[in-house]
């Protein structure tokens, strides 16, 4: 792409024949012009959160550029050397050739540590940027159709990029890795039936036995890195087919797309955003020391260190394991470890199911066949924010209790009492938080409700003859309001009947009911923008607050009072309270 | 349901089209797109003093890139790695130069390339409109004929014998695929359910290598042990037991040695002879995931997981006090050899580490 955009381009600035003809040679072979005029100036909105996904796109070719740079020097061999390189305190110490050449890499290359450092923080930022980029799409609506497809493929990214953050920690075989291939070995083996073999399979006989670290290495150099490759191409074609998202406003529809072109603009700033996701994560290769393994030293079955941990990302099921309850069914002859197998093989299943399908969840529920390209504010989906937060409480109570050695020594509490508390508050904590959030947002579509109707507040306070105090509210600009009302509306159907219409049992009666009850809930409490009717009423009444300011003198409006409009009459409410006037009713703040 | 389209006044006739399954937009709900607000110039529009500052500053970023870029090769070459780095803060002076020359140069260019789009480039906003992601009904028609065509030109539907067979065949090459790959590992025969311990192996400590006397062990205190085969030699001079093959043997076979006040000690029935004077063996692999565990809290006698937290009270049979663990630890039977030094009476007499299905 970026070959042809130059050709192309180039061929268009006049008197560069040479490029016009290198331009025009290539296009009698690929014929890729009608294409490019097409997308060279293709048009992306701008918003910061925009960026979020292409912090995971950059990072991720990070990731390939240093991980090439590793593999030339890491050897992926179990073979037990003793090691006789830089670092004083492990010479003379028998380890695996994986082992050796990662510490042969981090003393013995220059720039070998800073590349393992860079590689190792882009992973944790690699994985953390598509977490938050898949939390924006989901808060702002941008999963619906026509870009469900998307979501999927964004999903897989994610559970194969954690994956591969995993294979790639497990390379180094220092103790901390192993210890977690160990315990990924643990896992294995809780698998009802197949366990056993799909243990000895996978680690060529009793673990950790010497099949492991290069069969590893294959998947996270190879593997999972291409298919990885090829969703990310797929994710980006299809954003480039749908055309990217906007936020309502003046001028931007769902029929449109208002933004910047590819060619210059975003060229530049895409472009130039790589530089600072390499350079940023560089800075953090050479400043911040990340995973020491020469501290940890060789993998040896029989030592652990205390407050072994994996990366960031594995944290949350290492939590569930941590604070499920110890489980453990003997049935003739045969051992089902619900421990380990509920927690760290069904839970991630489940999780990532859910989270797949969530768009087709929600469509399924609004009944929505629409195709939408305008981004919906959190707040304007109250449910769907709150099931988001939902997820997200339950994810981080169950990261929160992975920690939770470190909790109870750093902060002196008691082990067992933080695990019960964690037991109760990961189911406990996502219904609060979604009845939390709910209420949440409906309060904010309130107040935009009142901003639209009321004005926003001016700041400025308004002192009647009468000592009465007032701040004064004007009207929005239109700009804003339009921005605000730019949302669907919520209408919903009447619940279904038994029968339909020509008096037939509705056999799918059951099922629409249980919908009908669902989107009920989904939508029931939002609170609706105003209608052209309410708008005008509103801004009549301020209007005619305004026209008094005309004389100049006292006044009887239709809210029954009258005043002296020393204060240049402009409209504020409390003008009422000066004592000369019928109050019954009235509040100082009318309607705030 | 029925929700409303956006108000979109602008484009009415757009808004028709694209919407699939949805009633009609209602037309300037309630408020009328006021349209895209007109073009505000930047200063580096108007003033050409602000357009060549700016211009000077993201060539002046550019320029300190390629600075950055040739002190990375500097210090390349002027600090040394390996022996004797030369320490900034802790860490080798070669990585914090190298990190944060390369750090800066690539900065540098990504804060040019962006400020010379927000200060130089055109901010003028272009509408492009969308389309449907569906193709034409026309084309829906074409793409369903022509699959019809070919479907109906290869005779696949009138040919069941040819389908059938063909399946059968693709259905066949799975056996291949799958069976390729047998080899990945041996089958499971019982490996997990013994160790190397024997009756009469030695237990020894786990640096060194020295056998253990009652007398050696203190109360209160605990001894990372493994079996004295793994620091034997075969008679021509090469370990036992080295690399893989220990690592293999280890993992089932590291032992704790703790001793407690024999009142304080309740063993499960059939162990009453499984310790030696309030010395007891433990295997040190977790029942729960299998990581070795050694935090030992000698007044309460809990040994305590490090990785999931698992807790088992080895004066009650290495019993599961809390935390995620199924299973005891298991207990290996000690007694005291014709030299008094701690041996094995027998292997474990349960599998040691993690569950797996066939363990019963």
């Amino acid at each position: 792409m970026s070959t042809t955009t130059n050709g192309r381009t180039a061929a268009k600035a006049p008197g560069n024949d040479k490029l016009a003809e290198a331009a025009t040679w290539l296009d009698d072979r690929v014929g890729l012009a009608t294409l490019a005029k097409k997308q060279i100036r293709k048009v992306f909105p701008d918003h910061w959160s925009f960026m979020l996904g292409e912090i995971a796109l950059w990072s991720f070719v990070v990731l390939l550029l240093t991980g090439t740079f590793l593999t030339l020097w890491f050897k992926p061999s179990m073979t037990e050397v003793t090691y006789n390189g830089s670092y004083d305190l492990l010479r003379g110490v028998k380890m695996s050739e994986a082992y050796e050449s990662a510490l042969h890499l981090s003393f013995d290359v220059r720039g070998g540590l800073l590349m393992r450092q860079i590689h190792h923080w882009a992973a944790n930022l690699f994985i953390a940027a598509m977490l938050v980029h898949l939390m924006r799409i989901f808060l702002t609506g941008a999963f619906r159709k026509p870009r469900e497809l998307n979501w999927v493929i964004g999903s897989l990214l994610l559970l194969l990029g954690t994956l591969e953050g995993f294979t790639g920690y497990s390379l180094p075989d220092d103790l901390l890795s192993g210890t977690g291939i160990r315990a990924a070995d643990g896992f294995m083996l809780a698998v009802p039936v197949v366990g056993t073999y799909v243990s000895f399979f996978l680690f060529g006989g009793q673990f950790p036995g010497d099949d492991i670290i290069p069969r590893l290495f294959t998947a996270h150099i190879l593997l999972l890195p291409g298919i990885l490759l090829a969703l990310i191409g797929a994710h980006m074609l299809l954003l480039v087919f749908h055309k990217h998202t906007q936020w309502p406003g003046p001028g931007r529809t769902n029929d449109n797309v208002v933004g910047y072109p590819l060619l210059p603009v975003y060229t530049a700033k895409a472009g130039g955003f790589f530089f600072i996701v390499f350079g940023a994560t560089a800075l953090m290769g050479g400043l911040f020391t990340i995973n020491p393994v020469w501290k940890f030293g060789p993998y040896d079955p029989s030592q652990v260190t205390a407050g072994s941990q994996p990366d960031w990302y594995m944290g949350w099921p290492d939590g569930a394991l941590r604070i499920m309850p110890n489980w453990e069914t003997h049935l003739w002859g045969f051992t089902l470890s619900w421990n380990v197998f509920l927690p760290i093989i069904v839970l991630p299943g489940v999780v990532f199911t859910a989270v797949l399908l969530l768009p087709f969840l929600e469509a399924w529920i609004t009944g929505d066949k629409r195709e939408h390209h305008l981004l919906q504010r959190p707040r304007n989906a109250p449910s769907r924010t709150a099931l988001l937060v939902a997820l997200m409480t339950f994810y981080g109570i169950l990261w929160e209790a992975s920690g939770n050695d470190l909790i109870a020594t750093h902060f002196h509490l008691n082990l067992n009492y933080i695990t019960y508390f964690n037991r109760i508050m990961v189911f406990v904590g996502p219904v609060l938080a979604f009845i939390i959030t709910r209420r949440w947002c409906i309060s904010l579509q309130r107040a935009d409700r009142d901003r639209l109707l009321h004005g926003y507040e001016s700041g400025i306070i308004m002192r009647s003859p009468e000592g009465a105090y007032a701040e004064k509210h004007l009207p929005i600009s239109v700009d804003e309001a339009y921005t605000l009302t730019a949302r669907d509306r919520v209408e919903l159907p009447p619940p279904p009947g038994e029968v339909d219409s020509n008096g037939v049992a509705n056999r799918k009666a059951r099922g629409e009911g249980l919908r009908w009850r669902v989107r009920n809930f989904w939508f029931s409490h939002d609170i609706e923008k105003p209608t052209r009717t309410e708008l005008e009423e509103a801004h009549h009444h301020a209007e005619h607050e305004l026209s008094v300011r005309d004389d100049g003198h006292q006044h009887l409006t239709e809210s029954g009072y009258t005043g002296d409009y020393e204060l240049d009459g402009t409209p504020a409410d409390g003008h009422q309270f000066d004592g000369r006037h019928d109050i019954s009713g009235d509040e100082l703040r009318k309607g705030h | 349901m029925t929700t409303h389209q956006e108000p979109e006044p602008g484009n009415d006739e757009a808004v028709a089209t694209t919407a699939h399954g949805t009633t009609p937009a209602v037309v300037g709900d309630p408020i009328a797109d006021p349209g895209l607000p007109p073009h505000e110039p930047r200063p580096t529009d108007v003033d050409p003093h602000a357009e060549r500052r700016a211009e000077r500053q993201v060539a002046t970023l550019f320029g300190l890139s390629t600075l950055f870029a040739i002190l990375f090769v500097v210090s390349y070459f002027v600090f040394d790695v390996g022996k004797n780095p030369t320490v900034i803060a802790g860490y080798g002076a070669s990585n914090v130069a190298l990190g944060v020359t390369l750090g800066l140069a690539l900065l540098l260019i990504g804060i040019g390339a962006i400020q010379w789009a927000r200060k130089l480039m055109s901010d003028v906003e272009i509408v492009e409109m969308r389309h449907p992601a569906s193709s034409s009904e026309q084309d829906r028609a074409d793409a369903v004929a022509a699959l019809d065509q070919g479907i109906s030109d290869s005779g696949i539907a009138r040919r069941p014998l040819l389908r059938n067979s063909l399946i059968g065949a693709l259905a066949a090459l799975g056996l291949p695929a799958v069976v390729a790959l047998r080899d990945l590992g041996p089958l499971p025969r019982g490996d997990l359910a013994v160790t190397v311990w024997k009756k009469g192996m030695r237990l020894v400590n786990d640096v060194a290598g020295t056998p253990i006397k009652p007398s050696d062990v203190e109360i209160g205190q605990l001894i990372n042990g493994e079996p004295a085969v793994f620091f034997e030699d075969k008679p021509n001079g090469e370990p036992k037991f080295e690399g893989t093959r220990l690592n293999d043997a280890k993992t089932k076979a590291a032992i704790i040695i703790v001793r407690m006040k024999p009142e304080d000690i309740t063993p499960p029935k059939g162990r009453e002879n499984w310790g030696v004077e309030g010395i007891l063996c433990y295997s040190k692999i977790c029942t729960h995931v299998g990581c070795p565990i050694s935090l030992w809290e000698q007044q309460t006698h809990h040994l305590l997981c490090p990785c999931h937290q698992s807790t088992f009270d080895l004066a009650d049979g290495g019993k599961v006090i809390f935390g995620p663990a199924a299973r005891s630890l298991p207990q290996l039977p000690i007694m005291v050899d014709s030299e008094g030094y701690l041996v094995a009476q027998s292997d474990f007499t349960e599998p040691v580490g993690p569950s797996y299905w066939e363990r019963g």
